[in-house]
Order: structure tokens, then C-alpha cells, then sequence
């Protein structure tokens, strides 16, 4: 019957409008991908460095206290340059996948999930960067797993809800870390890395796969 | 009873069934957003909002961001019970006919 086919067809057209004025949907699956494949080449970089700290090769005395700094210095710098790459890489396959869609990108959807992810990451940056200068590295790993997870969390309402999944797995690595200090760049890898790698497999297959 | 009765003739068109359905999830949206979203040109958009706006169901604010005009648009009280009304009876007429 055709009046309802064209009734089930303006239902249809009412929701996607109401998703796509609401919700940031063109976040893609590769972006998981390939964030989590920069955070677990950053995770090798920074246990080599570790490492080598610890054997005191590679010039750093671990007996020194300038090696202390360096060695600080050299990790940071390979957090922002994985940060950075991760970044960078998410955008470009969101970009395309944008483009494929032909949905916008840029708008009131991007803007409000932006924000409302922005807002927990900078306030645990700065925790995090209070509690390097107190000198509590331990809590560093788990910390940015916890922000990072209720970053997520928050989003979700504004992007595809499988976000939220990705969070709560964030938030119990955090959690489970504070009670395993040591292991924090394991952690990390695993946060960052593998549940990344996992859920733009995921969502990747749910969504783009032709 | 005849269902297609129930249906709003003032949502009766796609454009504007478009129009309300992003002002119903949204506090406010402006105009270059929904003319992106619906991608149709200035005056087809232009001359459903004036329909909109004239029955009451959705107000508009003008503003300026800087000197460039920003007029937003919002659904009234009366318009969203109007709008949730005609989803009902659109969903009545698909079970009815299963």
C-alpha cells in the first residue's frame, strides 16, 4: 500500500533529520583504528626510553638527576607527538568519510561535541600536569585513562552512542591502574591502543563496511 | 474515522516536516544551519519558515554575530505539541495498515 509506504517514508526522513541536526556522525571507525595504532607505537617508543633509563645506557645516568629531567622531557615529548599523530589521522579519515556521506562536517553537532569533550580533557591536563610538577608520576597513566574516559562518556550523547562503550572500558583500565602503579604504560597501551584498535574495528564494520 | 484527518496539514510537506524535526532536538538553530542541513535554496526555506512562524509554531530571533545578521529559529510550546501529535498519528496510520 502506497499512502503506507509514503507515511513509514516521512517517519524515516523525521528521524535522520532529528540524528543528523543533533549528532556528530561522521566519526569513523578508522580514526579508532589508526589513533590506536599511534598510541601503541608511542607506548614502544616510551618503554624503550624507559628502559634504556633504567639500564642507564643510551647517555642517561639513572643515578643523575639531569637524566631524571631528560628522561621526563623525552616522554612528554613522545605523548605530544602521538597525540598530535592520533589526532591528525582521526580527522583525516572522518574527513573522508564526511565527504562520502555528503554530510557536513563543520556545525552546531561538531561544535557542541567538541566542547563537551574539550572540557574534561583540558581539566585533567592541567591535574595531570600539577601532579608531574608534585612530582607524582605514578598517578599520570591512570589519569589520563580516567579523563579520557569520562571525556568519552560525555560525548556519547553527541556523536554515535558506542562511544559511551569505549569510555566505561577507559574508566575500569583507570581504575583497575591505581591499584597496579608500576604497570601504568602497560595500562596505557592497552587504553589507548588496543580498545581503540577494537572499537574502530567495530564500528567500522558496523557502519562503512560495503 | 478517517485517519488522515488527524495529520497536520501545516507539516504536510517535507521541507517543513525537515524544519520541525531539527528544532525539536535542538534548542536553537540558525538559518545558514538548517538551509545546510536541508540543502535547499534561500527562498523555498525562507517561505516555509514564513508558514511556520505565521501558525504559531515556531518563533524567530533576529540577531547579528559582528555585523552579519544570525537569525535563529526555536519551536513554540503549542508547535511541539503539534508536531508530537502528527508523529502519533503518522505511527497510527502504519500500524493500522499492517
Amino acid at each position: 500500500m502506497s499512502e503506507q509506504q509514503q507515511t513509514l517514508e516521512e517517519l524515516q526522513h523525521i528521524k535522520t533529520m532529528m540524528e543528523r541536526s543533533s549528532r556528530f556522525i561522521s566519526l569513523s571507525g578508522l580514526s579508532g583504528i589508526s589513533a590506536g595504532i599511534c598510541a601503541l607505537i608511542g607506548a614502544w617508543f616510551a618503554g624503550r626510553k624507559i628502559n634504556c633509563w633504567l639500564n642507564g645506557d643510551c647517555g642517561l645516568n639513572r643515578l643523575m638527576r639531569e637524566s631524571d629531567l631528560q628522561l621526563l622531557n623525552d616522554l612528554i615529548w613522545i605523548a605530544l607527538i602521538t597525540f598530535a599523530a592520533a589526532l591528525i589521522s582521526a580527522f583525516f579519515f572522518t574527513y573522508l568519510r564526511s565527504r562520502k556521506n555528503n554530510t557536513p562536517m563543520w556545525g552546531a553537532a561538531t561544535i557542541r561535541l567538541f566542547w563537551n569533550t574539550a572540557i574534561p580533557i583540558a581539566v585533567g591536563g592541567l591535574f595531570l600536569i600539577r601532579l608531574m610538577q608534585l612530582g607524582e608520576f605514578e598517578l599520570v597513566a591512570p589519569g589520563c585513562l580516567i579523563f579520557y574516559g569520562l571525556a568519552l562518556v560525555n560525548a556519547s550523547k553527541y556523536t554515535l552512542g558506542e562511544v559511551r562503550y569505549l569510555g566505561y572500558g577507559q574508566l575500569v583500565l583507570g581504575i583497575l591502574n591505581l591499584w597496579l602503579i608500576g604497570y601504568g604504560l602497560y595500562f596505557w597501551a592497552i587504553g589507548f591502543g588496543i580498545l581503540h584498535i577494537f572499537y574502530g574495528i567495530v564500528m567500522w564494520y558496523k557502519y562503512e563496511r560495503q | 474515522m478517517n485517519l488522515i484527518e488527524q495529520l497536520n496539514k501545516i507539516f504536510d510537506n517535507r521541507v517543513r516536516l525537515g524544519i520541525m524535526s531539527a528544532l525539536m532536538v535542538n534548542e536553537e538553530v540558525n538559518f545558514n544551519e538548517l538551509k545546510e542541513l536541508l540543502g535547499i535554496t534561500d527562498g523555498n526555506l525562507a517561505s516555509h519558515l514564513k508558514a511556520l512562524e505565521e501558525s504559531g509554531t515556531i518563533k524567530v530571533q533576529k540577531g547579528f554575530i559582528g555585523r552579519k545578521t544570525n537569525t535563529t529559529y526555536a519551536v513554540t510550546k503549542a508547535g511541539e505539541k503539534a508536531f508530537k501529535a502528527h508523529i502519533a498519528a503518522l505511527e497510527k496510520m502504519i500500524n493500522s495498515t499492517k
